[in-house]
């Protein structure tokens, strides 16, 4: 038997080059499943990473496609890393982009068709307020009787599905949609709609602001008295009390900061991309943001190039399929491998193996 | 580590160097499928991929065929058939109601590929939709569990309250009353079209609320499963279902999509096809199949059941002919009038007799 000895000196430059491993040795074990599938594994691979960057057919459109995948999951991942550094577990992403988008398009949609320079900018405030308020529940529940985080926020993604089935069901349902579930289009509502801000490309608001809150995130946490005090909390939370910082006070902050940007993803996703709000306006970016946010090692501009990558995939992979018929399934372990790397990679840094024995 | 950055890194470059193959698809005709599940769902998409299958026999090597399992109903829905379209893809078939709008704009964007929605209402100069009119089927099987069930009580497991679903709870009412003036009809929402855990919950309490005959309008075999373990009787949705219960698996209503496929790639090849057009198909067109009758169904009930499809079939029979009053009480259709388009496609009310509410 063997056991695990924590590394006194946990080296740096190792550290980093954690997410550049775990995606090399994806690539390799990934090309062997491939393979098995039956599938060329260097034209998969290069179909995943290379063709949606360079081929002339598809590098046009995909380009500006990678951002605009990666934008909800840099923005969520971004909230997230603030709790995870300070030891907070928001595990439920997934719910507080749901319920940004119902809060955000249920203000505009209240409006229809009324157009005003306001309602834009109402309705992201709104989509920020739905997020952060489903935040605050395991927030609150955390601060004033110590309920597990991860589990009141887990479990009430679930909720925010079920809530997400009654709005396009019923009170966000498009009453000229033939009785079919889904609210209005956002998209052909000018003033709630996410519109493109470079012609021909799809990129909207909501990818400009990934870039902004990268810096911002940047800023907050290595020049700012906060981004410290949150470290101190996740490392030492008896420190934290001793230096006068309240924790719970910073556990609700990491909560609801976490909540807000999943709710401007949410919002930025329904009145842009998605353009509507139904059953399954989810597709699982609040849990792939967990990924990315380690992936890219809790820092900002770390989860700006996780989130580039992981977009790759998805938008590689989808090539991969109808081009080279590698079943869905195949991308999603695929998109697996890297978070297990990593963190298998993460272990052998953080601990020494010792075996066990007689000597 | 070393060797396995090198190699890495070897393969890397290889792979930058040699694969600079040409992307597009190659074949005469390129023809894209995309499915909301994966293929081996035996229901909804299983058809959809018997019919893209088809359409590869039908032309040989002419055509080429590509799909995508799996695409959600949103943005990424856009995308997969913006990469189709810029591979090449002539004709895209896109094969659940929820990517109306992705269709819609990614027609605008290119207008020499031929769109086909299944069960939209949105139509372009590039866009067709089709869809089937399920609900003859479900006078056949509607007929068959009225006269199979010994506790007059036929359970429903239904998806969403959409037109679609309701017309076949109505459809199947309507003939299970006329084969026995008893019935009642339980109807269960489940609010998905895919979840076998949730369908096989519901068809449990269906059960037990006594209903022998379960019929459903979700996707998976799950009800089929449970009903053979309870020793009732269901029916297949979309494929057969026989194989996950013999004994319990009266028949199933089948989508054959596989004409309609074959139908529209030669006229996208011959230049024919047309777009703005909606097809409405039914078991006469072939896009509804009867499946095979269990021979636990009296010879009498099969011989009745063969009577309405082929009734349906030729035009001389109609699930929704009159006198049929709404569940108010208030008159829908007279004596002999049947039911219009327009009434069907946006149906929105029970026929009187079912109880309780569709779901606002």
């Amino acid at each position: 038997m063997f056991k695990l000895i924590p590394r006194e000196n946990v080296s740096p430059v190792l550290s980093l080059l954690g997410p550049l491993f775990s995606i090399g040795f994806t690539m390799l074990v990934g090309g062997i499943l491939f393979y098995f599938l039956g599938v060329d594994p260097f034209a998969a691979i290069k179909m995943i990473f290379w063709d949606p960057l360079m081929s002339e057919t598809f590098s046009t459109y995909s380009i500006p496609q990678i951002f605009i995948k990666g934008a909800p999951l840099i923005l969520i991942a971004l909230g997230l890393s603030v709790g995870f550094k300070a030891n907070v577990w928001n595990i439920g992403a997934e719910g507080q982009y749901i319920m940004g988008a119902i809060f955000g398009a249920s203000f505009a949609l209240s409006l229809y068709p009324l157009e005003s320079i306001f309602i834009f900018p109402t309705m992201v405030l709104m989509g920020i307020f739905g997020g952060s308020l489903w935040s605050m529940i395991p927030a609150l529940l955390k601060v004033k009787f110590n309920v597990n985080e991860i589990l009141v926020s887990l479990m009430l993604v679930y909720v925010a599905e079920q809530l997400l089935a009654l709005a396009s069901l019923g009170f966000l349902r498009n009453p000229d949609g033939a009785g079919f579930p889904g609210s209005r289009n956002l998209s052909q509502y000018s003033s709630a709609s996410n519109s493109e801000l470079i012609m021909g490309t799809g990129i909207h608001l909501g990818v400009l602001l990934s870039l902004l809150m990268v810096v911002f995130f940047y800023v907050l946490l290595f020049r700012h008295s906060l981004g410290f005090k949150i470290k101190l909390l996740g490392n030492s939370p008896k420190a934290s009390g001793f230096s006068g910082d309240n924790p719970n006070k910073l556990i609700f902050l990491c909560l609801t900061l976490s909540g807000s940007l999943a709710g401007l993803a949410g919002i930025m996703e329904v009145a842009g991309p998605a353009g509507q709000i139904n059953i399954d306006f989810n597709v699982g970016y609040g849990f792939t943001a967990i990924i990315v946010a380690f992936l890219g090692r809790l820092n900002p501009i770390g989860i700006f190039f996780a989130g580039i990558v992981m977009a790759l995939t998805y938008v590689g992979g989808e090539l991969t399929q109808f081009m080279l018929n590698l079943p869905a399934a195949a991308i999603q372990v695929f998109q697996g491998m890297l978070l297990f790397f990593l963190l298998s990679f993460d272990l052998f840094v953080h601990y020494k193996i010792k075996l066990k024995g007689k000597k | 580590m070393k060797r396995v950055s090198k190699f890495l890194s070897a393969s890397l470059i290889f792979a930058v160097m040699v694969l600079n193959a040409n992307l597009a698809i190659s074949a005469d005709y390129k023809v894209g499928f995309i499915y909301i599940g994966p293929p081996g769902d035996h229901g909804w998409n299983y058809q959809h991929d018997v019919g893209r299958k088809a359409v590869d026999e039908a032309f040989g090597g002419k055509v080429e065929t590509v799909f995508q399992e799996n695409v959600p109903e949103s943005a990424d829905a856009e995308r997969v058939m913006t990469q189709m379209a810029l591979a090449g893809a002539d004709m895209i078939f896109a094969t659940s109601f929820g990517y109306m709008d992705p269709v819609i704009n990614v027609a605008k964007k290119f207008p020499k590929v031929k769109f086909e929605h299944a069960t939209g209402y949105k139509t372009a100069d590039n866009v067709s939709t089709y869809s089937a009119r399920f609900y003859e089927g479900r006078s056949v099987v509607g007929h068959i569990a009225g006269k199979m069930t010994k506790s007059n009580t036929i359970g429903y497991v239904a998806s969403f309250p959409i037109p679609e679903v309701v017309r076949g709870i109505n459809s199947a009412y309507l003939a299970a009353k006329k084969a026995n003036p008893n019935v009642e009809f339980k109807v269960i929402w489940i609010f998905t079209w895919y979840d076998p855990a949730k369908e096989a919950d519901a068809a449990k309490t269906l059960i037990s609320q006594g209903a022998d005959v379960i019929l459903q309008h979700v996707d998976s075999s799950a009800i089929m499963t449970v009903a053979e373990e309870a020793g009732v009787y269901a029916f297949g949705q979309a494929s057969d279902m026989s194989a996950f219960g013999p004994n319990a698996h009266l028949t199933a209503i089948i989508n054959g999509w596989a004409p309609y496929y074959v139908e529209k790639v030669k006229q996208g090849m011959a230049g024919t096809w047309k777009g703005g057009e909606q097809t409405f198909d039914g078991i006469g067109a072939g896009m509804v199949i009867i499946g095979d009758l269990n021979d636990k169904i009296p010879a009498s009930v099969k011989k009745e059941a063969m009577a309405i499809r082929d009734g349906i079939a030729d035009g001389t029979l109609h699930s929704f002919t009159g006198p049929i009053n709404k569940q108010d009480g208030s008159p829908w259709l007279k004596a002999g009038e049947t039911a219009d388009v327009g009434t069907l496609l946006g149906m929105n009310f029970y026929v009187e007799g079912i109880e309780g509410d569709i779901p606002k």
